[in-house]
């Protein structure tokens, strides 16, 4: 076990852990944060995205020991249930969700977007999106959703 | 975090003392216990749990808890239930708690499969509802002294024309209710609904995007320890032996648990857990055996599978004259393929397990419970918890059994589990591979003078009730043996589920070939048979109309005779412009159309696909869909469940197959078996709803898995002229052309 120092959603964290424990595994059950899913361990799916500086990143296939004092971003820092930010509005508003496993994901891989593109055309969002995988077929609301979102900013990519 | 059981002893205990007034909630027995009474048939799940008391309780405070036997499955049926429920008690609908499957607290309503939660809990909580609401009339009249037409109801409380307000509450307190469900009280007429019809909002949508505790991989109960299995390399697989003392002094490991071939480990921690199973597999040898059919085709296979011929339709007499067409048609096994790998927590304390899982049917999967654990039925409370989305039986039921032995290994702390990737895709129970063969008489006219259609297929239902049919029962030194399957009768089927066409036809024979084995485990898979059936009758369709120089759609028209299947597939033909439709190149147009079991919702798909022969890559561009499911509850839901019907079939039908060599599953993760991903889903998507306000509610879940497969394939033959028999439709086969 070892002692990291971790900077999630803007507040410092300290763990005790495992060196290899995947990031994932410790804003589950560390820090109780239940947004990034376990998907499948392989990076091939996208539920456990977050971002990591400003990155999207697979929380599974980054060591907690790797983290450093880089800031880490989950669906959480967006807003919550009572007081959701603008993606999370954009996506209630859409209902874009069905079982909604990978819904979290999206938000963050759509967030890492915006922030670095605040004004994406449709094919952008598709491109951008393609990573992250959705069984129920949500595909077409969250494409709308970040859409939306992307509007509701007016172009200031998720600083609004 | 979560409350207290609360059994039915409990709230009796709590009724007698008085400390609080459970007017709906004294009944002496509890009400799924008892045998109904031959009193005429009752609407819905009623007919299985009569008493009002086990859908609907009011307290003293007003509050109103409403129990449904269903679960969400993230089909938004907790919302759609709410609001019939709200709708009939004349509340808001966030004025309801509702809560589902829960083996100590809810009506049993089986499983949450079929398309059939709406027509089954839907159909009893607006009976039950508006019987409580008469009841409720019916004591306000007595108290103000009035006739109960002169009421009005309006947010929970009744009011007289002269001011007098009373609450549901404070009309009930005190007494002591327990009444039959009588089918003959009168539901609101529908245009009294305010809430029923409308697209309120998912009431669970904003803790799944905010990171709430929304599943039941995110239970995290004090003292919780974390299990992971350790599976045989394939079904036959035998364990030779395995190094468990390693693994056991690892860090955080509680327990290695070896029962036959069935290996587990406990840690304290999940990581812990994961490397320690997987130190545990790397220490198993294993004899693993030939016993796959090694380089057949699905339909090769399936053929060669032990048969029961099970005839489900003779009309008219066959042979007549005419120009005869044939073709067979198949699919390979899939998977579900849940985006969230099966999850269970389970804790025994003092003989008592409590299950938390995200199966279908928390009822049978206790009962397999009882068997596996030889623990009585009354000691296992399973409580349904959200997953991600199941799509059919998945591998829930199995993971919950993988808990329960892992938390009678550890008794006293819950013990959660939660499959491996290569896990879900290698041992989830598969959609069955099957095979259909159909044959045509065209008549001098170009209308259809003899049909004769074969399916076979292995099971659609090797569900739990019994505990061999949990995965991991069949792995212990003293394995249960899986239940013998057998066929779910006509007219909703299994294998043959649609299998009958719609269409009108005076000369037909249909044979289910049903096979009770298959070399691995299937069950159901959303719409079960009726995604290869309409497949195949629909893509037949087409080349049927071909053949006779017809326009597809106005060959469809001319074999339908329901009205309500006319105007579907009138409506989806007009949303789609299938009249002005230019072909573009490389471009083509695809029609098709079913009535779900040939008893529920109305869909029809157009859809247009560009298709790139060099790539074999082929993309939907636009789809129209028109659905009937009678009256709608929710527009929205509705919208969302055939959108996602559209594309995962669309998934389904371009991109996948379980793949094995003559030992083992193959396809074992995404990069395996790819899904489709949002460089592959239509441009567009739009879904014209025909409500039919008054009409039984039909279900909408399944209603798009068929018609969207064979809408693809016959969009595809439009482009390119590629008839495409034998699902995936996927690149290799647009390429080599077959």
């Amino acid at each position: 076990m070892t002692t990291y120092h971790l900077r999630v959603n803007g507040r410092e964290h300290a763990v005790d852990t495992d060196p290899d424990t995947p990031l994932l595994y410790v804003l589950r059950n560390d820090l109780g944060l239940n947004g990034a899913k376990f998907g499948c361990g392989l990076g091939q799916c996208g539920a456990c995205t977050v971002t990591l500086a400003g990155g999207s990143v697979m929380s599974c296939l980054v060591p907690v020991s790797v983290v450093g004092a880089r800031p880490v971003g989950t669906v959480e820092g967006l807003g919550s249930a009572q007081a959701p930010g603008t993606l999370q509005q954009a996506f209630i508003a859409e209902q874009a969700a069905q079982c909604g496993y990978c819904i979290a994901g999206m938000l963050m891989r759509a967030q890492n977007l915006l922030a670095a593109n605040p004004k994406p055309t449709d094919a952008e969002i598709r491109k951008h999106m393609m990573p992250n995988l959705c069984r129920c077929g949500t595909h077409m609301r969250i494409l709308r959703a970040v859409r939306r979102a992307a509007d509701a900013m007016g172009g200031k990519g998720g600083k609004a | 975090m979560r409350r207290a059981p609360d059994s039915p002893a409990r709230r009796r205990l709590l009724a007698a003392a008085g400390s609080l007034t459970m007017v709906f909630a004294v009944g002496p027995v509890w009400p799924q216990d008892e045998t109904p009474l031959s009193k005429g048939k009752l609407p819905g799940s009623l007919e299985k749990a009569p008493w009002l008391d086990a859908w609907i309780r009011i307290e003293a405070d007003n509050r109103i808890t409403v129990f449904t036997g269903k679960a969400e499955l993230g089909q938004g049926i907790k919302t759609a239930l709410l609001q019939v429920a709200a709708d009939e008690l004349q509340v808001a609908p966030a004025h309801i708690v509702l809560v589902t499957a829960d083996t100590a607290r809810t009506p049993n309503e089986g499983y949450t499969a079929g398309s059939h939660s709406m027509q089954d809990s839907g159909t009893a909580l607006r009976h039950a509802a508006a019987q409580v609401r008469a009841v409720l009339a019916g004591l306000a009249a007595k108290r103000f002294g009035i006739d109960a037409a002169a009421l009005s109801l309006r947010d929970g409380s009744i009011a007289a024309p002269d001011g007098r307000r009373l609450t549901y509450g404070e009309l009930l307190a005190g007494r002591q209710l327990h009444l039959r469900a009588d089918p003959s009280v009168p539901v609101l007429a529908p245009a009294a609904h305010t809430i029923v019809g409308k697209a309120l909002q998912r009431v669970d949508i904003p803790a799944k995007v905010s990171g709430g505790a929304a599943y039941v991989q995110d239970l995290r109960l004090p003292g919780m320890a974390h299990g992971r299995v350790v599976r045989p390399p394939a079904p036959g697989a035998r364990l030779l032996d395995v190094d468990a003392g390693a693994v056991a002094r690892l860090p955080g490991v509680l327990k290695v648990v070896r029962d036959g071939r069935f290996l587990a480990v406990i840690a304290d921690g999940e990581y812990r857990a994961v490397k320690a199973a997987a130190a545990l597999a790397r220490g198993a040898r294993w004899d693993t055996p030939a016993t796959l059919p090694r380089d057949a085709t699905p339909a090769v296979m399936v053929r060669a599978l032990p048969t029961r011929p099970n005839p489900i339709l003779a009309r008219g007499t066959p042979g007549a004259a005419g120009r005869t067409l044939a073709a067979n048609f198949s699919k390979p096994f899939q998977l579900h393929a849940s985006i969230g790998p099966s999850c269970a927590v389970a804790q025994l304390v003092d003989g008592q397990y409590t299950v938390w899982t995200h199966s279908q049917g928390v009822y049978p999967l206790r009962d397999a419970l009882a068997e596996l654990l030889g623990a009585g039925k009354d000691t296992i409370r399973c409580i349904h918890t959200e997953g991600s989305g199941c799509y059919g039986h998945n591998a829930a039921d199995d993971v919950a059994a993988d808990a329960a032995l892992l938390a009678r290994a550890l008794p006293g702390r819950p013990v959660r589990v939660q499959w491996m990737r290569e896990d879900e895709h290698g041992w989830e129970p598969f959609g069955p591979a099957m095979l259909t063969a159909v044959r045509a008489t065209l008549d001098a006219g170009g209308r259809i003078a003899d049909w004769q259609y074969d399916v076979w297929s292995p099971p659609h239902n090797t569900r739990p009730g019994k505990a061999g049919n949990l995965l991991a029962a069949t792995h212990l030194a003293r394995p249960f043996a899986p239940d013998t399957p057998t066929p779910s009768p006509q007219p909703e089927g299994s294998g043959d589920r649609n299998a009958i066409p719609y269409y009108v036809l005076p000369n037909a024979r249909v044979v289910h070939q049903f096979q009770p084995g298959a070399p691995l485990r299937t069950s159901a898979l959303r719409s079960l048979g009726a995604y290869c059936n309409v497949f195949s009758i629909e893509s037949f369709m087409d080349e049927l109309a071909q053949a006779a120089g017809a326009d597809p759609l106005a060959f469809r028209l001319a074999h339908l005779a329901d009205p309500r299947a006319i105007e579907t597939v009138r409506s989806a033909a007009q949303g789609f412009g299938w009249d002005k439709y230019r072909k573009p190149p490389r471009r083509g147009r695809g029609f098709a159309f079913a009535r779900y079991k040939n008893l529920a919702a109305f869909c029809a798909i157009a859809l247009e696909v560009e298709v790139a022969r060099e790539t074999g890559m082929v993309r939907i561009t636009r789809a129209v869909a028109a659905v009937d499911c009678g009256e709608v509850v929710n527009p929205d839901g509705v919208r969302n469940q055939i959108e996602g019907g559209i594309i995962q079939s669309a998934s389904w039908t371009l991109l996948e197959r379980v793949r094995f060599d003559e030992r083992q599953v193959l396809t074992r993760d995404w990069a395996q078996y790819p899904i489709l991903r949002f460089n592959q889903v239509p441009e567009r998507i739009e879904i014209a709803l025909l409500d039919r306000p008054g009409q039984p509610f039909l279900g909408t879940g399944e209603a798009a898995q068929g018609p969207t497969a064979a809408a693809i394939a016959n969009a595809v033959a439009d482009a390119c002229g590629l008839r495409l028999r034998d699902l995936p439709l996927d690149r290799a086969r647009l390429r080599a052309g077959h």
